[in-house]
C-alpha cells in the first residue's frame, strides 16, 4: 500500500443544512494507485465533487480516514501535493494567461528565472505558446480551460485534481481536450483525478472508473479498464469500449441513479 | 494543559486591571463626598471583577455560562466606575481610562464569544444578529459616557448621552413640532412628488428612444453634482414655510428615481421580452406584466436612496432661513445659542426619523419584491 | 453600437430645450417685478423692450442664462484668482476641504473594510452600523461640527474637511466590504489548495478584484465629500467657498451670484468625477479589463 497516492477507508461526510443533515458520502473504500487515471462517475448530489474536495482538503470529512500520499490532506495541501482544476476556468482577469500560470508560483516563493523556465514548459504542454501575454476574456472557453490545467501543472505535483473540467464546453472541443488530456498523462505520468457526468467521456480516458450514487453519496462499482493505453477517437465504436460503457450504466441503474 | 486557554482580551484586560491597582485612586479624593475605604473598596471590586470574568472566560464552561460572567463583568464595573465619578465631573484619574479600557476589553471579548455561538433555530440566530449589533451601539455611549464625565470634557464641545436623552424627555412638544413641520410637511410632500415625477418621466423617457438618449446623460451627471445648492434659490421663491423644503426634496429625488428607474426597465432578460412578443402583448401589456415587477427592485433602490436624500435636503434647506419651528431651523439657531445638547437631541431625533423612514421603505420592498434574490438569500 | 451623433444629438437637443423653457421661466417669474417697477416709473415700454428688461434685472427672480454665464465668466477670468469675487478662488477654497475631506475618508473606509473583512467580532458589530448610519441624515451634524470646534479655535480648512470625511468615508467602506467580498468561492479555493496565507490571499486575490468597486466607490464618495465641504461652509463664519457665496448671496438676494456659485460647483464637481472616473478606467484597463 506503500505506492497509493489516495487512500480512503469506510469515509463519510455528512453536510449539516437547514433542512437536516445531508450525507454527501457513506462508507467510501477506496485506493487509487500511482499513475492511474481515475474518474468519478454518477448523477449530480452522488458526492463525486465531495469526495475530490475531500482529498484536496476542501471539505473535512465526519467519518473515516483518508491518506493522501500517506499524510493527512491537510499536510498534502500544505506539501502542495497537488494541482485542481475547478468547474470554471476560474482564470484571475487582471492578470495574463503567463501572469495566472505564475500565480502558484508565486505565492510558493520560486524564483523568477525558475518562473519563466516553468510557465514555459507548461504553456507549450498545454498547446498555448504564444498566448502568453493574452488575458483570459480573449482567449476562447477551451483555451481557457487549458490555461488553468496548464496553471495546476505549474509546480510539478504529481497528482492532478479535476472537477469536470470539461463540463461547460461543447462536445466538439471536448473532445479535443480529451485527446490533449491523454497525451498529456502519457507524457507527464501524473496520477489523475478526474470528476465528470459523461459516461464516453469516463471510459475514453480512465484506467479505473469509480460509479457513483447520490442518497446517500456511495461507491457502488470500480471498474479496471481494459482498453490499450494508446487510444484514437475511434476506439470509441469498439465493442470493448462498448462493453465498458454498458457496465457503467449497470452501476448507476443499480445504484438507482436513474429514478428520481 | 490546565484547561484555562485564556483569550488576548481577557489576558489584556487583566493585566491593566494590574496596572490600574498600582494607579489608584480612581478619582480624586474628596473628602466632602466619600471616605477613602469605600472607594478603594470599589477600585478593588472593579479589578477583581476583570479577574473573574478573564479566568471564567478561558475555563472549560459552555459559552452561554461564558458571555453571561462577560456580560456582567464588563457592565458591572462600568457601573461601579460612573457612581464613582457621581456628578463631579472631571475627577478621574489615569487608572479610570484604563480600567475602562479593561471593561472594553471584556466587553469585545463578549462580542467574540457571542459572534461564534451558532444557532439552529432561525429567530435565535435573528436575535443574535441583532445582540451585537446593539452591544456595539450601547458600548459606543457607554465609552462617550464615561470619557466625557470622567475627564471633564466641556459641555458645549460634547454632552454625555444621558444629559442629551434627559434633553430629548424635556423637549417631546418642541421635538414633535418640528418633526411635524419638517419631515410630514416637507419630507413626505416633496418625496411623493418628486418620486412620481422621477417616474412619470422616467416611463416617457423609457417609450421615447430620442428622450432617453438625451436624458440619461444628463440624469446622470446630476447625480454627482451639489444640488442641495438650489436650496436659497428655493427659499426666495417659494417663502420661509414649508413649500420651499418641499421644493428642494422634488429635485433632490427626481434624478435617482429616474435614472434608476430606466435603468430597472432595461433590465428584463431578452428571453422573457421574447416570451412576451410571441404573445403578441401590447406596450401596456407588457410593461405592467413583464418589465415594471423586473424594475421593482431599482425602483426600490430609488425610493431608499431618496428616503435618506429627501431629510438631507429638508433639513439644510432650513438653514437659509424658516419659520421659527423646523429641524434644520433648531439646529442652527441653537448651536448659535450652545445649547448643545437641544442640537444633539434634534440629531438623534433625525436620526431615528431616517432609520424609521427607511425602514418603512424597505419593509415594503421586502413585501413586493420577495422573489428577488438579494430578498430571497437572506 | 450607436453612432457619436446618434448619441450626442438628443443630449443637445434636451439641453437646448432646457435653455428654452430657462428664457420663458425668465420672462414668466420676472415680468411681475418688471411691470411693477414700470408702473411706478409710469413708463409704457414696448413688448421688445419690455421682454430686454425682464432679462436685465440686476436682482431677478430668476436670472437669464446669459446673465449667469457673463457672471461666471466675469468672476472666473476677468478677476484676479485671489481676488475675495473670483469664483477661481472660492472653488479652490472648496475643492482644498473637499479633496482632502476625501483622501481621509477613502483611507478610512478601507481601513474600516479591511478590518469588517477580516475580524469577525467587526463584521457582526460594526457592518450593521456603517448600513445604518447611510440612513441617518448625517448633514445636521455639520454646522454643529464647524461650531464647536470654532470654540475650541479650530477653524478654517480642518472642520469642512472632518465633515467631507465623514461624508466620503461610508460608500467607500461599504463599497470596498463587497469588493474585498467579490472573489468567487472557485478562486478563493483556488488559493487554499495553493495553501496561500492570508496576506498572499488579500494581495493577490481580494485587492485586485476589489479595484473596480473601490473607483465606483470613490466617484459616488468624491461627489458626497463636496457637498460636505459646501454644507460646512454654510454655518456662520466663513467667508470663503462655494458655500459662503451661496448664503451670502440668499442674504442679499444677489440670485445670480447664487446661480454663478452654483454652476461653478457643478463644474467642480463634474471635473472631481471625471478625474475619478478617468483614473478607474485607466487603472482597469492596465489590469486588462475587456474594454467597455
Amino acid at each position: 500500500m506503500t505506492d497509493a497516492v489516495v487512500a480512503a477507508s469506510r469515509l463519510g461526510l455528512t453536510f449539516q443544512t437547514n433542512d437536516g443533515p445531508v450525507e454527501a458520502l457513506s462508507n467510501v473504500d477506496l485506493t487509487i494507485g500511482k499513475g492511474e487515471f481515475v474518474s468519478f462517475i454518477g448523477p449530480s448530489g452522488c458526492g463525486k465533487t465531495t469526495f475530490l474536495r475531500v482529498i484536496a482538503d476542501l471539505e473535512q470529512p465526519t467519518a473515516g480516514t483518508i491518506a493522501v500520499n500517506g499524510m493527512s490532506p491537510e499536510m498534502a495541501r500544505k506539501a502542495r501535493a497537488y494541482g485542481y482544476v475547478f468547474q470554471a476556468a476560474a482564470l484571475y482577469p487582471w492578470r495574463t494567461i503567463e501572469r495566472n500560470v505564475a500565480l502558484p508560483l508565486e505565492i510558493m516563493g520560486i524564483s523568477a528565472a525558475e518562473q519563466r523556465e516553468r510557465i514555459k514548459r507548461t504553456l507549450d504542454l498545454v498547446n498555448l505558446t504564444g498566448f502568453e501575454k493574452k488575458y483570459p476574456w480573449q482567449l476562447s472557453g477551451g483555451m481557457q480551460q487549458r490555461a488553468s490545467i496548464a496553471r495546476a501543472l505549474a509546480f510539478d505535483a504529481d497528482l492532478l485534481l479535476m472537477d469536470e473540467p470539461f463540463g461547460a464546453l461543447d462536445e466538439i472541443v471536448r473532445d479535443h481536450l480529451n485527446e490533449q488530456l491523454l497525451v498529456l498523462w502519457a507524457r507527464t505520468q501524473k496520477t489523475i483525478c478526474f470528476v465528470t457526468h459523461s459516461i464516453p467521456e469516463a471510459v475514453y480516458l480512465s484506467t479505473k472508473i469509480v460509479v457513483m450514487s447520490p442518497r446517500p453519496g456511495r461507491v457502488t462499482d470500480v471498474i479496471e479498464s481494459t482498453l490499450p493505453k494508446e487510444r484514437p477517437l475511434d476506439i470509441r465504436e469498439s465493442p470493448e469500449f462498448l462493453a465498458i460503457a454498458h457496465r457503467v450504466r449497470e452501476g448507476l441503474r443499480a445504484g438507482h441513479s436513474y429514478e428520481d | 494543559m490546565s484547561g484555562l486557554r485564556v483569550s488576548w482580551q481577557g489576558a489584556l484586560a487583566s493585566c491593566l486591571a494590574l496596572v490600574a491597582a498600582f494607579l489608584l485612586p480612581i478619582a480624586s479624593p474628596d473628602a466632602a463626598f466619600a471616605a477613602h475605604g469605600v472607594s478603594m473598596f470599589v477600585a478593588f471590586m472593579a479589578i477583581g471583577l476583570v479577574w473573574i470574568a478573564a479566568i471564567v472566560d478561558g475555563s472549560r464552561v459552555g459559552p452561554a455560562a461564558r458571555a453571561a460572567v462577560l456580560f456582567l463583568a464588563a457592565h458591572g464595573m462600568v457601573w461601579l466606575l460612573l457612581s464613582e465619578i457621581g456628578d463631579r465631573n472631571g475627577v478621574a484619574r489615569s487608572s479610570f481610562f484604563v480600567l475602562l479600557a479593561a471593561a472594553w476589553l471584556l466587553a469585545w471579548r463578549l462580542a467574540t464569544v457571542l459572534s461564534s455561538i451558532r444557532f439552529a433555530g432561525r429567530t435565535a440566530d435573528t436575535m443574535m444578529r441583532l445582540l451585537v449589533p446593539a452591544l456595539f451601539g450601547a458600548w459606543i455611549l457607554i465609552i462617550w459616557e464615561a470619557v466625557v464625565r470622567g475627564a471633564g470634557i466641556p459641555f458645549i464641545l460634547l454632552p454625555p448621552p444621558s444629559a442629551i436623552g434627559a434633553r430629548i424627555a424635556g423637549s417631546v412638544p418642541i421635538l414633535a413640532a418640528d418633526v411635524y413641520q419638517t419631515i410630514f410637511k416637507a419630507v413626505l410632500t416633496g418625496y411623493v412628488l418628486g418620486c412620481a415625477a422621477g417616474f412619470v418621466v422616467a416611463i416617457l423617457a423609457d417609450r421615447f428612444l430620442f428622450l432617453r438618449r438625451g436624458l440619461m446623460p444628463i440624469g446622470n451627471m446630476v447625480s454627482a453634482l451639489p444640488i442641495i445648492g438650489v436650496a436659497p434659490i428655493m427659499v426666495m421663491w417659494f417663502g420661509f414655510d414649508w413649500q420651499s423644503k418641499a421644493a428642494v426634496v422634488v429635485i433632490m429625488t427626481f434624478f435617482p428615481m429616474l435614472v434608476n428607474t430606466v435603468a430597472g426597465l432595461a433590465a428584463s432578460g431578452h428571453m422573457e421580452r421574447d416570451l412576451m412578443r410571441t404573445y403578441a402583448s401590447s406596450y401596456s401589456q407588457t410593461l405592467t406584466k413583464l418589465r415594471l415587477p423586473a424594475a421593482a427592485p431599482f425602483i426600490f433602490n430609488a425610493l431608499k436612496i431618496n428616503s435618506t436624500l429627501a431629510l438631507i435636503g429638508a433639513i439644510v434647506a432650513e438653514f437659509f432661513g424658516t419659520p421659527i419651528v423646523g429641524m434644520g431651523f433648531r439646529i442652527s439657531t441653537e448651536i448659535g445659542r450652545m445649547n448643545v445638547d437641544m442640537v444633539w437631541a434634534e440629531i438623534a431625533v433625525a436620526a431615528l426619523a431616517g432609520s424609521v423612514f427607511y425602514g418603512v421603505v424597505a419593509l415594503l420592498e421586502r413585501a413586493v419584491t420577495f422573489w428577488h434574490p438579494s430578498i430571497r438569500g437572506g | 453600437m450607436t453612432s457619436l451623433p446618434a448619441r450626442i444629438l438628443p443630449v443637445f437637443a434636451i439641453l437646448a430645450a432646457i435653455v428654452a423653457i430657462w428664457y420663458v421661466g425668465t420672462y414668466a417669474l420676472n415680468a411681475p417685478f418688471q411691470r411693477d417697477l414700470d408702473r411706478r416709473a409710469g413708463e409704457t415700454p414696448t413688448t421688445w423692450e419690455f421682454i430686454v428688461r425682464t432679462m436685465t434685472q440686476p436682482k431677478p427672480t430668476l436670472p437669464a442664462p446669459h446673465q449667469v454665464v457673463a457672471n461666471v465668466y466675469e468672476n472666473t477670468f476677468l478677476r484676479k484668482p485671489t481676488s475675495n469675487r473670483s469664483l477661481v478662488y472660492h472653488s479652490w477654497v472648496t475643492l482644498s476641504a473637499t479633496l482632502l475631506g476625501f483622501a481621509f475618508g477613502t483611507a478610512l473606509g478601507i481601513l474600516i473594510a479591511v478590518g469588517i473583512v477580516h475580524v469577525t467580532t467587526l463584521d457582526r458589530s460594526l457592518m450593521p452600523w456603517i448600513i445604518a448610519s447611510q440612513t441617518i441624515p448625517i448633514l445636521a451634524i455639520a454646522p454643529m461640527i464647524i461650531v464647536v470646534l470654532a470654540a475650541v479655535g479650530i477653524t478654517g480648512l480642518i472642520p469642512k474637511a472632518l465633515i467631507s470625511t465623514y461624508l466620503s468615508f461610508f460608500p467607500v467602506a461599504v463599497g470596498m466590504v463587497k469588493g474585498l467580498r467579490s472573489p468567487e468561492a472557485m478562486h478563493l479555493d483556488l488559493m487554499r489548495t495553493y495553501h496561500a496565507s492570508r496576506a498572499q490571499t488579500f494581495w493577490k486575490l481580494r485587492v485586485p478584484a476589489s479595484v473596480p468597486f473601490l473607483f465606483a466607490s470613490m466617484k459616488v464618495a468624491i461627489a458626497a465629500s463636496l457637498v460636505g465641504a459646501i454644507v460646512g461652509e454654510l454655518p456662520t463664519g466663513a467667508v470663503a467657498g462655494i458655500g459662503s457665496r451661496l448664503l451670502t448671496g440668499s442674504y442679499y438676494s444677489q440670485t445670480i451670484d447664487i446661480f454663478a456659485a452654483l454652476v461653478a460647483g457643478s463644474m467642480v464637481a463634474i471635473l472631481l468625477v471625471s478625474v475619478v472616473g478617468l483614473a478607474g478606467r485607466l487603472t482597469e484597463k492596465a489590469m486588462g479589463a475587456r474594454p467597455a
